[in-house]
This record gives C-alpha cells, structure tokens and sequence, in this order.
C-alpha cells in the first residue's frame, strides 16, 4: 500500500479520537514520544528519539498501586493501564527492543500486569531507516535499519509517499479500515531495493561471543575498561533494553502509593546489601556487569543479545566511552 | 493476570525482641482470610516482601514453617527503613506481604536422607523453619539422623531460644550450640563455626549452610574434609532485591536472579557461576 506524506496528519488526527496516539513529537529541542491529539505534531524526520521507546510500555516512573489505611482496614487500588494506543513511527532497533523485553516481563512463573497489559493494547507502526546516524549498529546486532519484527505495520520512506506494509493480522485490520492505495510495482521495487541495502555499522560480529564472555569473567580485560566511566548511568537509561527499576513507597499520613522508577547497574547503592557488602563495590565490576549482562547473561536466559545497535550509550556518554569498540577489543583477545 | 506487585493484607500479632542487644525482633502475621492463609503455600528457604504501609517493603526469609498454620514468623535486624519501622509497630497494625517468593530447600528430594544443618547469627530464620518442618510429626518419619549446628557472638544472640531448649530435649535432633567466646553460665560449646564443625564432624547425606559469608568461606572447606560433595552442600544466598519476580534485574549473579532462581543452590551450582554474591 501506499500514502502520500500530506495524507499523514490528517489520519493521526482521525484515529486520534479512537485511540491514544503517541508519536515522536519536537519538544524542548529534542525528539520525544508523546501522546497527539493533531496530527500535524508528530515528527517523522528524526534519526532517533533521545530516551528509548521502551518508556511507552515501561515509563521512566509509574505509579503502580495506591492505598489508603484507616481504622477499618487497607484499601487499594491498582494502576493497570488499559488505553487502547498507536505508537505511530518507531525506529526498527526501539520495536526489537520490545520485543527483547517481552522476554523480561514474563516468565515461567510471573507476568508483569502493568507492562503486559500495555503491550496487548498497542499497536505499533514501525518507521524504517533511511539514513542510520554514524552511531547505529543496528546492523551487527540481529536488528537493522529495516528489521520489521515486532511492528504490526511497517512504514518505508520512500520521499514524497511512505510504503506501507501490514506485517500482523492486528496491523493488517488496522490498514483495511483506512482503505489505502495499493502501490504500483515502481513503488514496491523503490521499497524493496530501500529494504536490502541500506545498512548501519555492521563491523561487529556477534558469533561465539557470549560463549567468549562467558570464560572471561576474571579476565584482565575489565581492569582497564572502566576507567573513564563516571558512573552516569546515561547509558543505561538510553538503553531500550535495559530494564532494571526501584520500587519505592511515597506515602504522606494514611495515604500512599508505589512507585516503581528506572535504575541502573552503574551506580555504586544498586547492589548495595544492608549489612554494607556490596557484591559489584567499584566500576570495574559494574562495568563487567553491564557489559556482560547484555552479551552473555542475557543470551543465557533469553537466547537474544540484550542490545539492538541503536547507539544511543555512545551518542550520550559524557567521556565517549563506545560499546562497539570494547566489543571489538573482547573479539582480539587471545 | 494475577498481580504480583500486590500486597497482601495481614495483621502482625506479636512483635517480640528476640535478642538481647534488642537488634532483631521476630513478627508473627496472621492471615486476615481463611482463603489467603490456603493460598499461601510455602516451603521452607523461600522468603516474602513485607511491607508496612507508608514506608515500603523489604525481603525478608520466612522463619515459620508450613506445618505451622495461618501464620508467618520473620525475623528482622533493625538495619534499614523498612525493618526499623516494622521493629516500631504495634501489635494489631495491618501490614503487607508478598510471596511466597524464590526456591526452597529441596525437601523431597532430601527425603530419606541424614542431614547437618548449619547456621550462624541471624541467618538462622530459615533454617529454623526447615527444623519445625522436619520435626513435625506428620514429617519427621521421612528424614534420617538430623544434627544441627547452630553459633552465635553470645548467649544473648541466639534466636528462638525457647525452641532450642525444646529441641535439645529431643532424642531425635542432635543440637550443638556454641558462642564465640567464654560467657559465664554458659554450658554449651564455644568456639567458632568451622571450628566447631570441625570437631563434630558431621557425617550425614547432605550439609545445609546459612550464615554470613565469612562463616561460609571458612566452614565450606570443612565440609569438604567431612566428605560433602559440592552437589550435597546446599547453601541459601542473599542479595540486595526489589521485584522479588526475576524483573528488576537487581540480584542476579550471572545469568542466574537470586529471588527467583534461588536463594538456594547448592555448592555445585555456585561453583559454576560468577563469584558475585
């Protein structure tokens, strides 16, 4: 199917009064996911949002449960988010993001309501990559500037008119509603052509490399690493992958809730047990962690590495600090 | 899709100091349903999130045994936010729970077979919930020789001290207390845990070992001496959690998350993981 690109707002404007429509938006000088109401607000011509996709279904703070505790007992209230909502836009590495997290928010013996519950509700439309930044390397990571998994439909830019495809039976539904034009052959070879070559950094080759990690955990290697690292956590809290948070109580008088926020296993309390041991005490083990987390533990429970190539640790880190170039470095050794 | 973020409600029923440095208090809960009290079905070495409302929650191991109805027993060390404002309630105050969490020592599998049981400080809790499981009438028959090694700083520093003068009454338990250094009155052992292990040296089928790490550096070794192999040592970690549910990412060591993967492994296990913990 085809559309051309003044057709756009006009349809997010529509399905805007069915569902909760969130698009990359300019706000405040950077490129954010927000919720639309017109759609002349969102914003296609963007490399990359600046926080991760992830914040959609697993926000950065959220408010899981209230309580209020009187004299004849507790009462509480859950904060399941059920809003059906279009994610209109997302870079490929955000939606494979997602799909990797799915993997985190339900296991064998639990599901996380507030995460799962979101996810069902969504629909997401997936935007390919024309031109991937200097810092993808969606390309080394099972991900790519035109990986479609996890997009119910799938967007390809193709100048004056998007190609678009239905890629599951929730997104195909979605499109017959719209009633779109079919693309002509031209069309469907531009995209097709658009799809196979374009590509981001691909130097990086994963093969054998948990299985390297995995021997390398006393390894000299992790002496040196960190040195420059100030324990920022921007990395992690870029990270569409990283998936670490706090659960904290606020509470004032008989009133309360629980919150649960994003945390990272960059900084030094994370660990931190209530004796005063603290297993990961310096940046060493913090970077080993991170590092390993994502290519060898990771690949252990999930069979997927826990990193989509989207570059933005090394786009936001203050010392330049590049997890292309220690993977480089894991690869030479010996 | 049940919620496992959700608290249950229970009512604290007897807030007692346990310790004669009043450190550490034991809660007994009680269940506000005949329902949840069904429903909340443990096994000894698993552990819950307490939570008193308007503070947060904190995990913490279960020192009741399931043979032991309707109720939850912890035991809690004035340390943080969460236990100093527990230590501080009275009893009748409603507070939460969520579990049972994690893995449990692996009492089928231990059917039949002699054990040694060992612990030192606080970290008692849970083994005193294998104990009272054991010793339990409807149990005790599926269990060979049981010993218990049990050390404290003093006197005063032992936990459930009622139930260790009930045990060492009992033909069917061997129980060996001993203090770190020379107190007057005092009758039982002294001396330090591996040492005293040593000593005693325990032979039974399987070793069962909590305490703090430096007690399980130095006991593991004698163990070894004693014949355990890696794979009947079973050992309980503990490491700083939140979700309680494998999510938070917070626990892990290697690949493996302490909260629900473990706290119990036995010896074999952790030799192949990252010594993190």
């Amino acid at each position: 199917m085809i559309i051309n690109k003044n057709e756009i707002a006009g349809i997010l404007t529509k399905l805007a009064e069915e569902y909760r429509v969130i698009a990359p938006v300019k706000k405040d000088g950077l490129v954010q996911y927000a919720a639309i109401k017109n759609g002349e607000e969102a914003c296609l011509d963007y490399a990359n949002t600046k926080k991760p996709g992830k914040e959609i279904l697993f926000p950065q703070s959220e408010e899981l449960f209230n309580y209020t505790v009187s004299a004849e007992g507790v009462r509480m209230q859950d904060n399941v988010d059920k809003e059906a909502t279009i994610v209109f836009g997302m870079r490929p590495c955000d939606v494979k993001s997602l799909v990797l997290l799915d993997n985190v928010f339900k296991n064998d013996q639990y599901t996380d309501v507030y995460y799962l519950t979101r996810r069902a509700n969504t629909l997401i439309v997936g935007l390919g990559c024309n031109e991937p930044a200097s810092t993808c390397f969606c390309t080394s990571m099972a991900c790519g500037p035109f990986a479609k998994e996890g997009s119910d439909i799938f967007l390809t830019d193709l100048g004056e008119t998007y190609f678009i495809e239905g890629i599951s039976d929730k997104g195909k539904e979605l499109l017959a509603k719209l009633g779109l034009s079919a693309a002509s052959e031209e069309q469907k070879a531009a995209a097709a052509k658009l799809q196979t070559e374009t590509k981001a950094d691909g130097s990086i080759n994963i093969e054998g490399l948990a299985e390297k990690l995995g021997g390398m955990f006393e390894h000299p290697f992790w002496d040196s690493l960190h040195e420059k690292c100030l324990g920022c956590a921007a990395c992690t809290y870029l990270c569409p992958t990283c998936h670490c948070f706090d659960i904290a109580d606020e509470a004032k008088d008989c009133e309360g809730c629980r919150v649960r926020n994003w945390d990272a296993c960059m900084f030094p309390l994370f660990t931190l047990h209530g004796s005063g041991h603290n297993p990961r005490p310096g940046g060493k083990a913090r970077w080993r962690q991170r590092l390993m987390h994502k290519f060898n533990y990771f690949v252990e429970r999930y069979n997927a590495t826990a990193c989509v190539g989207c570059g933005r640790c090394i786009k936001n880190c203050p010392v330049n600090l590049d997890i292309r170039q220690a993977l480089a470095e894991v690869r030479a050794l010996d | 899709m049940r919620n496992p973020y959700l608290p249950l409600p229970m009512k604290l029923v007897k807030n007692f100091t346990e310790t004669s440095d009043k450190l550490i208090h034991t809660f007994t809960l009680e269940f506000l349903s005949q329902e949840d009290a069904e429903n909340f079905k443990y096994a000894p070495g698993q552990f819950a999130e307490v939570m008193v409302y308007g503070k947060g929650e904190a995990p913490f191991g279960i020192a009741s045994s399931p043979t032991e109805k309707g109720i939850l027993k912890f035991s809690v060390a004035k340390v943080g936010v969460v236990s100093t404002a527990l230590h501080m309630l009275e009893e009748g105050t409603i507070v939460g729970v969520r579990g049972p969490l994690g893995n449990s020592y692996p009492l089928e599998q231990l059917k039949g077979k002699s054990l040694t049981i060992i612990g030192g400080g606080f970290a008692f809790t849970t083994l005193r919930s294998t104990i009272q499981y054991i010793l339990d009438p409807a149990n005790r028959g599926d269990y060979g020789d049981l010993t218990v090694i049990y050390g404290a700083r003093n006197p005063g520093l032992l936990l459930y001290k009622d139930e260790l003068a009930a045990w060492d009454a009992r033909p069917d338990i061997n129980l060996i207390t001993t203090i770190d250094r020379e107190v007057e009155g005092w009758t039982g052992r002294v001396g330090f845990i591996p040492t005293v292990t040593k000593e005693v040296a325990p032979k039974s089928d399987y070793a069962i070992i909590c305490g703090p790490p430096v007690m399980i550096k130095f006991t593991l070794p004698v163990l070894v001496e004693c014949g355990f192999t890696p794979d009947r040592i079973i050992m309980s970690l503990e490491n700083r959690m939140k979700c309680g549910i494998g999510m938070c990412g917070r626990c892990n060591v290697g690949s493996k998350y302490v909260c629900k993967d473990g706290p119990v492994f036995t010896k074999e296990q952790l030799d192949k993981l990252p010594n993190e913990y």
